[in-house]
């Protein structure tokens, strides 16, 4: 046993230098300016675009979370998934994404928090969206750490322990992040995004032939689960697949790597060609990877409790270098939306938070300290609080979104109505954020009772609770915005698109 | 001048993102070629949307929907030399 174990660790620990190295060319090219580093110059075109938004996006939360939700509730996941990233997503990239493309370019903008904040005038605003920005990377990031503990865990039959994986994806986002910036960054996720699909569709191949076929996969599927063939059902009720879908579809769009990869695109054809491929794209990967959890039903494989089903399905059927490829794919999915978050969050807490606040005349330099300090400590926090593994990847993840969902209105509302108002801005913000965060707060220590996170509407299941703090946003900015006046120094034209 | 016709990529886009949850199909339990009915639906559905985004980028209204007017209108995807491309 202890070969296929050492060959399966070496497999992701090559891969992982393999990305190292990329990361390091990306380095050397790296000029020393913010907007290089965080931002690529601005000269990111369509297949980099596509792919590190693609690889951005998809995380441990897709491909451990997705399958294990799909084994054990059916393969509905896919539906959910595929309606918030394929579709509702691609729409908000253009109606938010383009149109912060146009802001960013035409004033220079790096962060969100830093559109916000000029368009209003207000160094508060713009720490308020920082602030809550980084409060939310930071659970998502540990959902990161947990999934590479439990890869290494499935992978190496526990011989790695649970711990040593989050420790070695936590040291790799490190070295990563604070040696490459986004060039590097961006590089990379386009090699793992096309490592992900192919492997997964190799995966699926492999799978399928060695139990006679995709009618056999799903026939044994049914015979096991009868309830699986039909749509809908169990935990698929229409208030969780509307409530999920739309809380992580507006939350992507507010997700500071995310976000960010709205200001790097070279051209505007960019976006065009990149909105047009990606539901395409998101099929590409989530029908074979959410299949073979669902699949697994039927299959005679032995899943442990809290272990995830995909490595334990490739265990039983490819030999253990392909399953190793696999999970180092899966890592590949984690490092690449972690190195982004970090990076994210580091130009967030240096650009929104340090520089204005703390320290406005820092050297370029000791910003750069400050930032890959920030990314250190950052990183070993969401380690430490990983190891207490506070709830499944699917609810940690679920919590991030909905955390970044409350942003979203009340940035359209800003982008597209010139009335707001920096009041408005401020308590549609904060007052949502605050509530959500005593839900979220209130399941987890004992002091306060426990809010309901779900509110059933009679016939359609539960609602997230998110969705109705996500139309509070909306009202608040709105009617907050109506009864304020604009302050003296916030300009509306900063928004405009058209003209001069 | 936004075109009036650009208006109809609203209802579009809205009924694009309403039913790629197969709401007609549910609780069908119909096996069709190896899968069951409602995930080719899924299939299909994402299939259109590649391709009606496509149709969009290529009217034109992409550009005039952000209100960078070009001059003539359906300028197609060259609209955004005018204004939208840096380089």
């Amino acid at each position: 046993m202890t070969a296929p174990i050492g060959l399966g660790l070496g497999v992701v620990v090559g891969y992982l230098l393999v990305a190292l190295t990329i990361g390091l060319v990306a380095y050397r090219l790296t000029e020393t300016t913010a907007e290089d580093y965080y931002l690529a110059n601005r000269s990111i075109g369509t297949v980099v675009l596509l792919f590190t938004t693609f690889a951005t996006l998809l995380s441990a939360f897709t491909f451990f979370g997705g399958p294990n939700l799909a084994y054990a509730a059916g393969p509905e996941w896919l539906i959910v998934m595929g309606t918030l990233d394929g579709v509702l997503f691609a729409v908000l990239w253009y109606v938010v994404g383009y149109k912060q493309w146009l802001i960013g370019d035409r004033h220079g903008y790096v962060t969100l928090g830093e559109m916000l904040g000029d368009r209003f005038g207000s160094p508060g605003l713009r720490a308020l969206v920082a602030g809550v920005s980084l409060l939310w990377l930071f659970p998502y990031v540990m959902l990161q750490q947990m999934g590479a503990g439990e890869a290494l865990v499935g992978l190496t039959g526990g011989a790695v322990p649970y711990w040593g994986g989050a420790a070695l994806i936590t040291a790799f986002m490190i070295a990563y992040v604070t040696l490459a910036g986004l060039r590097g960054v961006a590089w990379t996720d386009t090699i793992q995004g096309l490592f992900m699909l192919s492997v997964v569709w190799v995966a699926a191949a492999w799978v399928v032939s060695a139990v006679g076929g995709v009618g056999a996969a799903t026939g044994s599927m049914v015979a096991a689960r009868p309830e699986f063939a039909s749509f809908g059902g169990g935990v698929y009720t229409p208030g969780f697949i509307v409530s999920t879908a739309i809380t992580i579809a507006f939350g992507v769009t507010m997700f500071p790597q995310i976000n960010q990869r709205f200001f790097v695109a070279e051209s505007g054809m960019v976006f065009k060609r990149s909105f047009a491929l990606w539901p395409v794209l998101v099929l590409l990967l989530f029908v074979p990877a959410f299949l073979l959890g669902a699949w697994a039903v039927g299959m005679p494989v032995d899943v442990p409790e809290g272990a995830n089903v995909l490595p334990v399905v490739l265990n039983a059927y490819t030999p253990t270098w392909f399953a190793a490829l696999v999970i180092a794919g899966a890592m590949a999915a984690m490092m690449s939306s972690s190195d982004s978050m970090l990076l994210s969050g580091s130009s967030y807490f240096t650009r929104d938070l340090y520089r204005p606040f703390v320290a406005p005349d820092a050297s370029e330099r000791r910003e750069a300290w400050v930032a890959r300090t920030g990314v250190v400590a950052f990183a070993t926090l969401a380690f430490l609080a990983s190891l207490l593994r506070p709830g499944t990847l699917i609810q940690v993840g679920d919590t991030a979104f909905s955390g970044f969902a409350l942003l979203s209105l009340p940035t359209l509302c800003a982008l597209y109505w010139d009335r707001t108002t920096r009041d408005g801005m401020a308590v549609g913000i904060a007052v949502p954020q605050a509530i959500y965060l005593l839900v979220v707060l209130s399941s987890v220590l004992p002091v306060v009772p426990t809010l309901p996170r779900t509110i059933s509407v009679a016939g359609s299941g539960g609602w997230d609770v998110a969705l109705g703090l996500m139309v509070l946003s909306a009202v608040l900015t709105v009617g907050v915005s109506l009864l304020t006046a604009p302050t003296a120094e916030s300009d509306a034209s900063r928004f405009a698109v058209a003209g001069d | 001048m936004r075109v009036r016709r650009d208006l109809v990529w609203i209802p579009v886009f809205a009924a694009l993102v309403a039913f790629a949850v197969p709401w007609p199909l549910w609780g069908v339990d119909r096996v069709v070629a190896g899968l069951p009915a409602w995930i080719w639906w899924h299939v299909g559905w994402l299939v259109l949307c590649s391709a009606a985004f496509r149709l969009f980028v290529r009217s034109g209204a992409w550009e005039r929907g952000m209100g960078l007017d070009s001059p003539g209108g359906a300028g197609g995807t060259d609209a955004s030399a005018g204004r939208g491309d840096r380089r």
